[in-house]
């Protein structure tokens, strides 16, 4: 309730904002980002040659549109019937055509150059220093480092806003819609080279303040990089429509020090090894319901609803599916319904995560089957 | 052949069956304004959706068939069909022709528009609902992603693409054999020759995006894959081709705009219309140009960058003959002797926001910047500056102008007035925040959004709710005129007109240039 009543007053000033923001292009301090109204320099050398561009093609902008306007509201104000003047006939003048077509285009020339040269910036992908692999999915990004010794790490990032906050129910935190549970993390001073692809539909992975924005394209590859020289979290959206949750995919990219980087996927490398561990073991009822529970927020409930009531996924409580076979419903699980929203989760979990919403999904909302799925069943289905 | 002087039909058989091309403009600008509200309506709820960050009105799935169809509508049921009304009243008068060279053709151009966009909006009914893969369609979304509907929205674009070719062919044949005597190329009016360019245009591309529906259609039904990777296709394919259609489409949608917007500023300004030649070698220049910058589009697809340095070019030069033509509407404005009547407010308003939109599109050629651009608010904004304030603004500015001559009856000018000033500021209300939310990262497309984006979103939807109400008025005005308006026998409406049309008796009879004239 606070938060609207500022956001009506801040709505007054308003028409004040708008003369202001043009005067005040540029001076949007980073970090407070509310009513930002100009494009941010960000935290890379890119970042800050496209975005001297952006203002240097401004300006230019508004000194043409102010000799323009300037010309036209004289004219209006002058040249008008009511204080009796009488109209000219002139209607032509080749030497003014002349000028006014060679004149932009010298501008022109004088906006291509800058361009170009950070275009050829851009597009220099030598000497990176690591490669990490991006994939669109509906409706969430998965992130791979590729090692030079074959020991990837890769997981999936999806959005952590909690459908309470979406659907109003609960106050919306500082981060809404812009929060994932696992963020992007790369060294800072260091080229990181991204290459971009997608599973399904087109998805384009933004980050206004690491200046990169790349197309991902189901079935081919796209190169870009960036190098941050900031510390901090950066965040940014799915660019291309590319669903229904299109505006719910966001991209978080957390800048730690180099050090810190290499601790973090020591980590990373040390679960992935413990997840290893885990497919091997048997867990109770109880343990995999915990963890189906969480696995089930993250990738089910968008489509089939907090209560497995359904919504663009069929419904799961009562579900032939869900009461049925385990196997029928692990095939489902892990290979998806082609040609239908439905993905083929078995890449995109491990095989405890499966295991555990398999269960979950058998044992909530009602469907009370009893059994359960142990991470050696989803190994073995995988094999066949 | 007595009855040679013969009126219009009586009752519905008049409006099914005639050939007359001011019956046929009539029907077409009727029904492109019905299209307005419609396309309007989705907008409205576009915006209320957005005026606060969470979902209220309605679910996301919903929200993209909105943005969806508000953009097929009003690109295809707006603006498109009100410029080929305007073309159909106007280009026979203006060039003494008696009507439209092929008037058959003509009838069956507007009748076969409204079941197309009766197919496209029962699609909104549907197991699946309507198209939700944006007005652009990219594939995959389109394709293997798309809900069972699109196959309908594939049959209504085949069918409204076939009314814009006859059209397109009618508006060449007249302009080419139906002029008075003396009549010539150079002597005709700006108006004729964008529409004459745009039907050019609109000959070349609509067959192009009928090819991209078909492969579309192919590839969901008939197991081929133009547009999958996995079976030797390639999503980005679609986007070239799409685009091959999809930029000279919006010079077909904004060159009959200059060529209104070239008729009446030189009327208010009582003088005649500066550097006409050059006026006419910039549409050409621009139609041109429009054939070769596509993919400025598709910057983020991963060309290579040799492409992406020609189209960058390419798209650059555009603003040369574009300047050009501001220029010589601010010269025309330049010493003449003006007043302010509604139409030529419009035209005003066209020529500020049109070189603003402009400008904006100068900034979005240039490709390093666009990658921050690139789908994003910014871009909404500046296609509204150039769709809204250019086309549709040229348009009520032409329906003020010529209404007294449609119907013998004027319209109430304080109303126009209040109208154009009301449209004006909602509009600018509306548009001009989405520069700022797109400069600081709002994505085009999304039903909700991050909070530091809240209080420009909430103002953009208030300007929305003012510019769609400023509309009813517009309706009313125009209707009030039609009924009641004080009635007007002058040939010549305007003090300072110039143009054939203005030479018939007002209201135009039901046939006009039976004989042709004679142009000196």
């Amino acid at each position: 309730m606070l938060l609207k009543a500022n956001r009506l007053r801040e709505l007054a000033l308003g028409p004040v904002l708008m003369l202001l923001s043009l005067a005040s292009a540029g001076a949007a301090a980073a970090g407070d980002k509310v009513n930002q109204v100009n494009m941010a320099p960000g935290a890379t050398e890119i970042g800050q040659s496209i975005y001297d561009l952006h203002m240097l093609i401004f300006w230019i902008c508004v000194i043409i549109g102010a000799l323009v306007f300037g010309v036209m509201f004289y004219s209006i104000y002058y040249h008008r019937k009511s204080r009796g003047v009488t109209p000219s006939t002139f209607h032509e003048s080749t030497k003014v055509e002349i000028a006014w077509t060679v004149v932009p285009f010298l501008i022109l020339i004088g906006m291509a150059v800058p361009a170009t040269s950070t275009l050829l910036d851009i597009y220099d992908f030598d000497d990176a220093e690591m490669d990490v692999l991006i994939t669109g999915y509906q409706w969430k990004w998965k992130y791979e480092y590729l090692d030079e010794n074959g020991e990837n790490v890769s997981f999936f990032s999806n959005l952590r806003t909690p459908q309470g906050e979406i659907y109003n129910t609960v106050e919306k935190g500082e981060h809404y819609l812009l929060e994932v549970d696992e963020p992007l993390v790369i060294p800072v001073d260091t080229k990181v080279r991204f290459l971009v692809t997608a599973n399904d539909v087109i998805h384009s992975w933004w980050v206004p303040e690491l200046a990169v924005k790349k197309d991902a394209i189901p079935g081919f590859i796209n190169e870009t990089w960036t190098k941050a020289s900031v510390e901090g979290i950066y965040r940014g959206q799915c660019a291309e429509l590319c669903g229904k949750d299109h505006g719910f995919m966001p991209v978080v990219v957390n800048v730690v020090s180099k050090d810190e980087y290499a601790g973090w996927l020591e980590t990373k490398k040390a679960e992935a090894a413990e997840i290893r561990d885990l497919m091997a073991q048997t867990f109770t009822l109880d343990e995999l319901m915990t963890r189906g529970k969480a696995v089930y927020e993250r990738n089910c409930l968008a489509c089939h609803g907090a209560n497995g009531e359904g919504g663009v996924g069929t419904a799961i409580a009562g579900s032939a599916i869900a009461t049925g076979d385990v196997s029928g419903h692990l095939e489902i699980g892990i290979n998806g319904v082609p040609g239908s929203a439905m993905q083929a989760f078995g890449g995109q979990i491990n095989d405890v995560e499966m295991a555990a919403v398999i269960t979950y999904q058998r044992n909530a909302f009602g469907n009370n089957m009893g059994d359960l799925v142990q991470p050696i069943d989803v190994y073995n289905h995988k094999k066949g | 052949m007595g009855d040679h002087h013969h009126g219009p039909a009586k009752g519905l058989s008049r409006w099914l069956f005639t050939t007359n091309h001011k019956d046929i403009g009539t029907m077409y600008l009727w029904f492109s304004f019905s299209m307005f509200i419609l396309g309007g309506a989705f907008a409205m709820v576009i915006r209320a959706e957005l005026f606060q960050p969470g979902m209220q009105l309605v679910n996301p799935a919903f929200f993209n068939q909105m943005t969806t169809l508000h953009g097929l509508v009003m690109v295809f049921g707006a603006i498109m069909p009100s410029f080929v009304g305007l073309a159909n009243w106007m280009i026979p008068m203006m060039i003494g022709a008696p009507d439209m060279a092929l008037p058959r053709m003509n009838n069956w151009s507007f009748w076969i528009l409204p079941p197309a966009f009766l197919i496209l909006a029962s699609t909104l009914f549907m197991e699946g609902g309507a198209p939700n893969f944006g007005w652009t369609f990219y594939a995959p979304l389109s394709t293997t992603y798309a809900p069972p509907s699109v196959t309908y929205f594939i049959f209504s674009i085949h069918v409204l693409g076939l009314s814009s070719i006859m059209g397109s062919i009618n508006i060449i044949a007249t302009v080419m054999n139906m002029r008075a005597p003396g009549m010539t190329y150079m002597k005709m009016p700006l108006f004729v020759w964008t529409w004459l360019i745009t039907a050019f245009l609109l000959v070349a591309v609509m067959p192009v995006l009928a090819g991209a529906v078909t492969m579309m259609l192919m590839d969901i039904h008939f197991g081929t894959s133009f547009f999958s990777a996995a079976g030797g296709g390639d999503p980005v394919l679609f986007q070239h081709i799409f685009w091959f259609f999809g930029h000279p489409e919006v010079y077909i949608i904004i060159l009959p705009a200059f060529g209104v917007v070239s008729q009446i500023i030189p009327t208010f300004s009582r003088k005649p219309l500066f550097g006409y030649d050059s006026m006419v070698y910039a549409t050409a220049a621009i139609a041109f140009l429009s054939f070769i910058v596509w993919a400025h589009h598709m910057y983020t697809v991963g060309m290579p960058v040799a492409g992406e340095l020609f189209f960058m070019y390419a798209t650059m030069l555009i603003a040369v003959p574009t300047g050009v033509k501001v220029f010589n509407w601010v010269t025309t404005m330049w010493r003449g002797a003006m007043t302010f009547e509604t139409p030529m407010l419009f035209c005003m308003g066209f020529l500020v926001l049109f070189t603003i939109g402009g400008f904006t599109g100068l900034m979005l050629s240039i490709a390093p910047a666009d990658f921050q651009y690139h789908d994003s608010y910014f871009v909404v904004a500046h296609f509204h500056y150039v769709m809204v304030a250019g086309a549709v603004f040229s348009m009520s500015a032409a329906v003020y102008y010529w209404l007294p001559k449609w119907c013998g009856r004027m319209y109430n000018e304080t109303m126009g007035k209040t109208h154009f000033w009301i449209s004006f500021v909602g509009f600018n209300i509306t548009f001009f925040p989405q520069h700022f939310v797109g400069l600081a990262g709002m994505p085009r497309r999304i039903p909700d959004y991050a909070l530091q984006f809240a209080d420009f979103n909430m103002m953009s939807s208030i300007g929305a709710f003012i510019y769609g109400a400023s509309q009813i008025l517009f309706l009313y005005n125009v209707i009030a005129t039609i009924v009641a308006g004080k009635p007007t026998s002058e040939a010549k409406t305007w003090e300072g007109a110039e143009g054939l049309e203005w030479t018939v008796a007002t209201p135009a009879p039901y046939h006009t240039f039976e004989t042709p004239p004679q142009v000196r």
